[in-house]
């Protein structure tokens, strides 16, 4: 009663933003498709809609085989990385908790580089994801046990610290083993500093797994707001706090795992998405859970669709732009969280 | 006393370990249902230590039994039911709202993903009602004195309609007047739902004035038990607390703490 009415609308906002996004990413790109041309191309394929595009096979082409795809990749990553965010954010209660800066992203790269050095062609689609998945566990871990032997008095940036050691660690052997392959360098370097440029393979690659991290998260939403008032009280409440936070540190690993190995390493979409939902919808994670997927996928569009614009034909990598947005606003939400203790 | 003994509460041979540090032994305390018992002792007996290993929230040896059911060998939601708890420096988060916060105590009655019911937030209304929260039901927390904190935290304590509430030094932090209105609300609470209620009290005097029963820690151990009388003696709280007072018995019989300033100066 009180949740879901702004749930509603906050949900509706955001995937009104997402729409506009989309459209933009789809009709904008270096092959100069007339814009219109694409939307109608794009209406004829609804079911009972007919119309005439007015577009070459080819540039059909453009717009089904790279650019449907490329949106949508950017969409369910960017969607992901926010979700895990808000996630781990409600694990730790730790605003400042992001995939990249926890080294849980840094964990599935590590992982993912050594699959495609070692196993190199053969890596194929189970290898990579279930690599990320496990190297993306690890790095929390590894990022939350240094954390909590830092000192518990630390407060919400020495988790952050410590993940950002794992991170740099974890960087350092993949740089390492990287090289180690030196064929294989312009791939990884590519896919590290953020790349949706996929195509339909990559798109069903992630989406199952989009859709049963997403799933997971969704349902642990009241269970996250049961343990923002801490583990034992939570527990005192009735609730077996470790277990739900396993499963959703869990969850938001496979989320990020998934969103590492079609997307790259791709740092802050994680804390920019859920602060601003939170600011402007709600603190419940009934409601910044579902409005930050769709709110990520939307921010991660818009991202891609900058990276691919301002030094066309050149791409930037879609990691610098997410930085370039996020590393301020990162410093922002330090400074309000300043005095906060986990 | 009053010869009811269902929802009492019976704890047996407890003991907590922390590491290597043996922070709780054998510690034996008996409550009858709807009677309050005091936890008192000096800093650092383990008093707090006592009422989480109770709520079953740290690992501890011995038996905790409600109405003579163990209360270690329920589950989280069935436990939740039996035993309310309320620490002494509850998180609130800012933003929440009160009657958020309150719905929170309805989580033993909600399945693992399920959502609260009409019946919940019917509870949590009644409860807002009683406690004068009516008003504060869209406040967020993080906009509240220190009394008002308070009595939002036994709000969601008691959404949680557990006949046994655990209270750890619930009149940390407020003022004199604060204090005796969150303890007077206890006791009308207490009373009027048959609540078997146990708290931590710093503060002897309040101990001796609200409480039946008063269990003193001293170092990890139950060294006396009784009524006020019995418990709050010049010979006890000397030996235990280390202090130089005076115990009188007040107007209503119960025995008032004093402390005298040592002769030299």
């Amino acid at each position: 009663m009180t949740l879901l009415r702004p749930r509603g609308r906050a949900l509706l906002v955001a995937v009104a933003v997402l729409a506009i996004c989309l459209i933009l990413g789809l009709v904008t790109g270096a092959a100069g498709i007339s814009p219109r041309g694409v939307v109608l191309a794009l209406l004829d394929r609804l079911p009972f809609v007919s119309v005439d595009p007015g577009l070459t096979p080819a540039e059909l082409g453009i717009v089904f085989q790279l650019r449907v795809p490329r949106v949508l990749i950017a969409a369910m990553v960017g969607g992901l990385l926010a979700i895990a965010g808000a996630g781990y954010q409600g694990v730790f209660r730790n605003p400042l908790a992001d995939p990249y800066l926890l080294g849980a992203a840094a964990g599935a790269g590590l992982t993912v580089t050594l699959v495609v050095v070692f196993l190199g062609g053969r890596a194929g689609v189970i290898a990579v994801p279930v690599a990320a998945f496990a190297g993306a566990v690890g790095g929390v871990l590894l990022a939350y046990a240094l954390g909590r032997s830092a000192g518990r008095g630390g407060g919400t940036a020495t988790l952050v610290l410590a993940g950002v050691a794992v991170t740099s660690f974890l960087t350092a052997l993949q740089t390492f083993v990287q090289q180690l392959k030196v064929e294989e360098l312009q791939r990884i370097y590519a896919w590290i500093l953020g790349n949706v440029g996929g195509g339909w393979e990559e798109v069903w690659m992630v989406v199952p797994y989009t859709l049963v991290s997403t799933v997971v998260l969704l349902l642990h939403g009241r269970l996250l707001d049961v343990l923002s008032v801490g583990e034992e009280e939570a527990s005192s409440l009735g609730l077996n706090a470790g277990r739900a936070r396993l499963i959703v540190l869990l969850a938001a690993s496979l989320a990020t795992a998934s969103a590492v190995a079609v997307g790259g390493l791709i740092a802050f979409v994680g804390i920019v998405v859920p602060h601003v939902v939170r600011r402007l919808a709600g603190w419940s994670y009934r409601i910044v859970l579902p409005v930050s997927f769709v709110g990520g996928a939307a921010f991660l569009v818009l991202a891609d669709l900058i990276a691919r614009s301002v030094l066309a034909p050149a791409e930037l990598p879609i990691g610098v732009v997410t930085a370039f947005v996020g590393a301020p606003f990162f410093v922002m939400v330090l400074r309000m969280t300043k005095g906060v203790n986990t | 006393m009053n010869g009811g003994t269902s929802n009492g509460v019976e704890v047996r041979g407890l003991g907590v370990r922390l590491g290597e540090r043996e922070v709780l032994a054998d510690v034996g305390l008996s409550v009858a249902g709807g009677e309050w018992l005091a936890v008192i002792g000096p800093n650092g007996a383990g008093k707090s230590t006592l009422l989480r290993a109770m709520a079953g929230l740290i690992a501890c040896t011995g038996e905790v039994l409600v109405d003579g059911v163990s209360a270690r060998s329920l589950g989280h939601r069935p436990r939740a039911r039996l035993i309310a708890y309320a620490p002494q420096n509850p998180l609130l988060p800012p933003d929440m709202s009160v009657y958020d916060y309150a719905l929170l105590g309805r989580t033993p009655y909600i399945p693992y993903l399920g959502r609260e019911s009409a019946r919940d937030r019917e509870v949590t209304g009644t409860v807002l009602e009683r406690l004068d929260l009516t008003g504060f039901a869209s406040r967020r927390l993080g906009h509240l004195s220190g009394g008002e904190r308070q009595r939002v935290v036994l709000a969601r304590a008691l959404t949680q309609q557990a006949p046994v509430l655990l209270l750890d030094e619930p009149t940390t932090a407020l003022d004199l007047g604060h204090q005796q209105q969150v303890l007077e609300l206890v006791d009308r609470l207490r009373l009027a739902d048959g609540l078997t209620v146990v708290t931590t009290l710093h503060d002897l005097n309040l101990a001796g004035q609200y409480a039946d029963t008063l269990v003193l820690l001293a170092p990890g151990r139950a060294v006396a038990s009784g009524p006020p009388k019995q418990v709050l003696t010049e010979p006890l709280l000397a030996r235990h607390f280390d202090a130089h007072v005076q115990v009188e018995p007040g107007a209503d019989g119960r025995p008032l703490v004093r402390l005298i300033r040592p002769e030299e100066r």
